[in-house]
């Protein structure tokens, strides 16, 4: 007896929708890393908010994987950028277009 | 009882106002430090929804480890801040946002019409005592997955971020 779930979800896909467009429109690595964790966290939100409507532990048990899964993208993400700093100089989305023939 | 539903509803808006504020920040720092208040409303909204290891988790590993991780990162790579230019706003801006204004009225619209979700959610709470049987019991070995998935983000990390023998760059 809290709230209904359908408001839970509905906040849920407002964060999702935030971090997308975090995603898809910043144009530095580091901010579009940031809006990819946004994504992760509200889709564990909805996670929890399915497990308690269900009353199965499943949903929870999904989001301790999403953290892991957050943490260790995290790390490999931050890695490429500084490595991808080193070699270009910049982390910027724009500056990587070494391929433009 | 509407405490609980007072309390989301303030934790909600507290964390769309946070988000709000931290993607469209100039300075990465200040967009960091808003996900931290962000995610620090997140952990009593998992609280209210019965998972109280969760909530812990929340504050442990993204408020904390993820977040203070970024703000190493931005500290030690020297990030300028984005310039403001209103026609060069407009143009990144605009078809992010009208995508996510669509998905946005779809989405709700689904949630919205469907019948089952109007229930009000039950006060239920899992202890970790609970929680940490269940998944030892039932997901096993999606753990030793997860944990040999840090392992190889661990080696990853190092492997990426180290410096080369020959190179003289002092970055």
């Amino acid at each position: 007896m809290i709230v209904p779930l359908s408001h839970v979800l509905i906040l849920a896909s407002l964060l999702f929708l935030m971090g997308a467009a975090c995603a898809v429109a910043r144009r530095n690595l580091i901010m579009i890393l940031v809006g990819v964790e946004i994504m992760l966290n509200a889709a564990a939100l909805a996670l929890v908010a399915g497990s308690l409507y269900w009353g199965a532990l499943d949903g929870q048990a999904f989001v301790i994987f999403i953290f892991a899964v957050a943490a260790s993208e995290v790390a490999v993400g931050l890695a490429l950028i500084i490595y991808a700093q080193r070699r270009t100089g910049s982390v910027m989305a724009d500056d990587y277009s070494h391929l433009k023939g | 009882m509407p405490l609980y539903g007072f309390i989301f509803y303030l934790l909600g808006g507290i964390m769309l106002a946070a988000t709000l504020l931290a993607i469209t920040s100039r300075h990465i720092m200040h967009a960091i430090v808003y996900l931290i208040v962000s995610f620090f409303g997140m952990a009593p909204v998992f609280y209210l929804l019965g998972a109280p290891l969760l909530a812990l988790m929340e504050i442990i590993i993204y408020a904390g480890a993820i977040m203070v991780l970024f703000i190493f990162i931005v500290m030690m790579l020297k990030i300028e801040v984005t310039p403001a230019s209103a026609r060069g706003w407009l143009r990144q801006w605009a078809p992010a946002l009208a995508l996510t204004a669509v998905s946005a009225a779809i989405m709700i619209f689904l949630i919205w019409q469907a019948p089952a979700p109007q229930k009000v959610l039950p006060l239920a709470m899992a202890g970790p005592q609970k929680f940490g049987r269940f998944v030892y019991h039932r997901y096993w070995f999606a753990v030793e997955i997860a944990s040999f998935l840090l392992f190889v983000a661990l080696v990853g990390a190092y492997y990426l971020g180290r410096r080369e023998p020959g190179s003289e760059d002092q970055s």
